[in-house]
């Protein structure tokens, strides 16, 4: 079947089975970023946005996304070497592979929420497993993004 | 010191963070066959017939291979230095499989469609034989795991298939009876650690590819890309020098890469078609077809006196190795030898015997910590039921017992120690957690008690006189270097760390160090990223290499001046001749010159083993809550003090502990592989098999003491494993501290804590 949806901001036609899901049909068209690291909606490695909410993209068929929005972090590069600097300031990054799946997420966070508390990002992000960090490193890397964020706004940096 | 001991970020870290397409699977030719095993449905069998006539009919199927297919030269997948202490029990494809996911048969195709159907259409009739499903019966049991007779075990570890041994050996030194009996108290107590999944986040995978020569080329998720060429090599039957196996980054391995789990499959396909393929392992395949820890139970007698004094350990351990050896005649071994020698002070004897034994469930591999986690669950538990016994501080017991500089430990090779700062780590953890005034418990009043608990950990650092250690640095344009490694960054770091070092070295910055690895046409040898080693010998073989090139650097610089060599220096940016300060050239110029008509050496390889493995020491306190009424348990705080040497990159070795110590919790409180009474794993998926989440961990504090090992790179030691090993003893420990009783088998749920020792009594374990 033909489907039509905006993917980072291009229009995009293209043809995929009925049955396929969105996490195959995005890293067919280049999406490298969006990984796989389940079958069972349990890791978080798969999360894009669909018309900007984060979603499983292993849980969704392609053919739901027709008409819609969809941002991996191919389309947040930006966002991504901003805020991800800063987990690369910790050495959080590690093997890297949850990373994509953790911004993404982070990022609707910051969104939603732009003044977390330390139980509302453990809470908020519970569902991006990490087997490398034991998650510290991240959370200081978001607890310093999210104060110099802040500094930013007070024009202190 | 300018760039080791510094925070520096890891080269790779934009490139990860960023979502870059740098993993296999990003990688591969998006048109490889797509590759996919058929795997067992009975943890014992032999396949009486196979069909594959219909399955090939499926359009888009491009072969499929059977047990008729490959080569009847047996192998082991485990990743080991050449001749492998593991035996040759594998073959690529076997007519008798031994375990419940076991491969059957191998389908290449154009689609992931095409090959699924064509799974579900091969027929094969199996002759279901009875199964070895507890490994405590194993051991001369009449169902035999491997009855063949082209099973060959390469180096003397005490295996014979006839008893189903992998593995047996017995090594003591001093009367260890006779100091036992001459002790005020002697525990024996019986410990069972279980087999889990290292569950890295990027599962198993490999792409293979035929070169412009005629090659295999083999791009894989692996720690060991020269001993995944070995290995690939002896499961095809070719000769070596028809592979070459290079690594992308690794989504994460901990040992569960340390063998070669896909690599063969599509090697097969390619070879045979000359096609690109790519296999990658589902999550459920990872959990039923990997490489997970090594299941133990493990005896310890622990001799002690009144006052505290440790003096003697009689330790067996039974391992199970499953259906295949990989790493089972290795593991062992760190059970006791990285464990015993903790309490040397006092120790007057030891005796340490096992026994690794076949059975029909999943091949274990390597897992971090390698033993010594099985090993020091039973050891730390014991020295804590020992301090209960004797009424002692567990702190002040083990401060009396514990190794320190200076001393040969007999349980350790005999190696000396010369690095340890093992009473500091202890002291200073405990003076964090507020020891003192939290030991043992503190009823909450609300249901809840909180409570806290302690153990210690060593390792080792590389596997003294077999591992070795490469590299190569090479002086380029404008006075850049190329450092190329055969050790695997998986999400470590080294490419990092060994850049820092060389930096270090060469007086300049990291950003000028380019790294290149791992490639087995490229890079100097090296045994692998396993066995806490690329720290401390590749980075001992960074540091040779780049002293070599600094002299490389100052005879060109001389010969530019036409001064002796002698009366140059060199300061990372100009070479100078010391007796005439005005005369210097410019690294850039050295560079330049060393392009044209040069007679210098610019590029330098060296080469590192260790007779010595240095340990790292740990000590690691837990603060718990547990729920009287449910059983729930929640782990509070922990906090652990590290001593690595000197620390390379603090923020990495940061990370690092505090990872291991996320993993050591889901070991000891939830993460445990499962069989059904056909021998099927129940845990194959993350649905079953729980991984911590941010939730779960509590907060993780590390600190770092160090101490100088003498023969590391400056000084260091090792991180990468022993972070692992506290967890499991310290909650165990900590459980007791709230309720009263000893949980001596993994994983501790809610359901024991709650049921106590009932929960033993009804259930067997």
């Amino acid at each position: 079947m033909e489907l039509k949806f905006e993917l980072n901001g291009k229009k995009i036609a293209t043809v995929v089975e009925a049955d396929s899901l969105l996490l195959d049909v995005l890293r067919s068209l280049g999406c490298a970023s969006v990984k796989r690291g389940c079958e069972s909606s349990n890791c978080g490695l798969c999360t894009v946005f669909v018309d900007d909410k984060p979603v499983l993209s292993c849980s969704v068929l392609a053919a739901r996304v027709a008409g819609r929005k969809v941002t991996t972090l191919e389309g947040l590069q930006e966002e991504a070497a901003d805020f991800g600097a800063f987990i690369a300031d910790q050495g959080a990054e590690q093997c890297g592979f949850c990373n994509p799946g953790l911004m993404m997420n982070a990022i609707a966070m910051f969104r939603e929420n732009p003044h977390p508390s330390e139980e509302e990002i453990l809470s908020y992000l519970s569902g991006n497993l990490c087997r490398c960090s034991g998650y510290e490193g991240q959370l200081r890397g978001i607890q310093s993004y999210l104060a110099f964020k802040d500094a930013q706004k007070k024009g202190e940096v | 010191m300018r760039h080791v001991n510094q925070p520096v970020r890891k080269k790779d870290a934009m490139a990860l963070v960023t979502g870059k397409p740098v993993y296999t699977g990003d990688l591969r030719d998006p048109n490889a066959l797509v590759v996919k095993v058929l795997h067992s449905p009975h943890a014992n069998a032999m396949i009486e017939n196979i069909d594959t006539s219909i399955a090939m009919k499926v359009p888009g199927i491009e072969a499929i291979f059977t047990y008729k297919d490959v080569p009847q030269k047996r192998f082991t997948m485990a990743g080991q230095t050449y001749p492998e202490p593991s035996p040759y029990d594998r073959l690529l494809l076997d007519r008798h499989v031994r375990f419940h996911g076991d491969a059957v048969a191998v389908v290449a195709g154009e689609s992931e469609k095409a090959v699924d159907k064509a799974l579900k259409l091969i027929k094969v009739a199996y002759q279901v034989l009875p199964a070895v499903l507890d490994f405590r019966t194993a051991k001369d049991n009449p169902v035999l795991v491997h009855p063949e007779d082209n099973w060959v075990a390469n180096c003397p570890v005490g295996a014979d298939n006839h008893r189903n041994l992998c593995a047996h050996d017995e090594m003591s030194h001093g009367d260890i009876e006779a100091v036992l009996a001459d002790c005020d108290l002697v525990l024996e107590r019986t410990y069972h650690t279980k087999a889990n999944s290292q569950a890295m986040m990027e599962t198993f995978r490999t792409y293979t590819y035929m070169d412009t020569y005629g090659r295999l080329n083999v791009l894989s998720s692996t720690q060991i890309v020269f001993h995944a060429r070995r290995i690939i090599a002896h499961a095809l039957d070719i000769p070596k020098s028809k592979v070459r196996v290079t690594k992308p980054r690794i989504g994460g391995g901990f040992g569960a890469k340390q063998s070669c789990v896909t690599e063969v499959f599509p090697a097969l396909v390619t070879w045979k078609t000359g096609k690109p393929a790519y296999l990658v392992y589902s999550r459920q395949e990872s959990q039923t077809s990997g490489s997970p820890r090594h299941e133990m139970e493990i005896t310890v007698r622990i001799g002690a006196m009144k006052d505290g004094r440790i003096r003697g350990f009689d330790m067996y351990t039974l391992s199970n190795t499953g259906a295949y050896g990989e790493h089972g005649p290795t593991t062992v071994g760190l059970s006791g030898h990285k464990s015993i020698p903790l309490y040397n002070r006092n120790q007057e004897a030891y005796r340490f015997t096992y026994d690794v034994v076949y059975t029909n469930m999943q091949a274990a591999g390597a897992y971090r910590g390698y033993g010594a986690t099985q090993g020091l669950f039973a050891v730390e538990s014991i020295v804590n039921e020992l301090a209960a016994e004797l009424k002692m501080d567990p702190v002040q017991l083990r401060l009396m017992n514990l190794i320190a500089e200076g001393q040969v430990p007999p349980a350790y090779y005999y190696e000396p120690c010369n690095a340890c700062a093992l009473d500091r780590c202890l002291k200073e953890t405990a003076q964090r957690m507020g020891w003192d005034e939290k030991y043992p418990c503190r009823d909450m009043g609300n249901g809840k008690v909180r409570s806290v608990g302690v153990a210690l950990a060593m390792q080792g650092s590389s596997i003294s006189n077999v591992d070795i250690g490469g590299a190569t640095i090479k002086l380029n344009d404008d006075g850049f270097y190329a450092l190329t490694i055969g050790a695997a960054d998986m999400g470590t770091g080294c490419d990092t760390i060994l850049a820092q070092m060389a930096a270090e070295v060469m007086e300049c910055d990291v950003d000028n160090v380019v790294v290149y690895g791992a490639d087995t046409d490229a890079s100097p040898y090296d045994s692998g990223s396993y066995a806490s080693s690329t720290t401390y010998l590749t980075g001992r073989a960074v540091e040779e290499a780049c002293e070599k090139l600094r002299e490389s650097i100052q005879k060109i610089g001389a010969a530019l001046m036409k001064c002796d060599v002698k009366d140059t220096d060199f300061d990372g940016k100009t070479v100078r001749c010391v007796s005439d300060p005005q005369r210097s050239v410019s690294l850039v110029d050295v560079a330049t010159a060393s392009m044209v008509n040069n007679q210098f050496e610019t590029q330098f390889t060296a080469t590192t083993s260790s007779p010595v493995s240095p340990p790292p020491y740990m000590a690691g306190m837990v603060e718990v809550e547990i729920d009287k009424a449910t059983g729930a348990i929640q782990v509070l705080n922990y906090e652990a003090t590290v001593d690595c040497g000197t620390v390379i990159n603090p923020n990495l070795a940061r990370v690092q502990t505090e990872g291991g110590i996320a993993q050591g919790i889901g070991m000891a409180l939830y993460e445990d592989i499962t069989y059904t009474d056909k021998g099927a794993i129940r845990e194959d998926s993350f649905m079953q098999y729980k991984i911590p989440t941010r939730q779960d961990v509590g907060r993780i504090h590390v600190e770092f003491e160090s101490s100088y090992e003498p023969t590391g790179p400056f000084g260091a030691k090792s991180i990468g494993e022993i972070v692992i090993n506290t967890p499991s003893p310290a909650i165990a420990h900590a459980v007791y501290n709230a309720t009263g009783v000893w949980h001596r088998e993994l994983p501790i749920t809610p359901e024991k804590i709650l049921l106590g020792e009932k929960y033993y009594e009804t259930s067997s374990v």
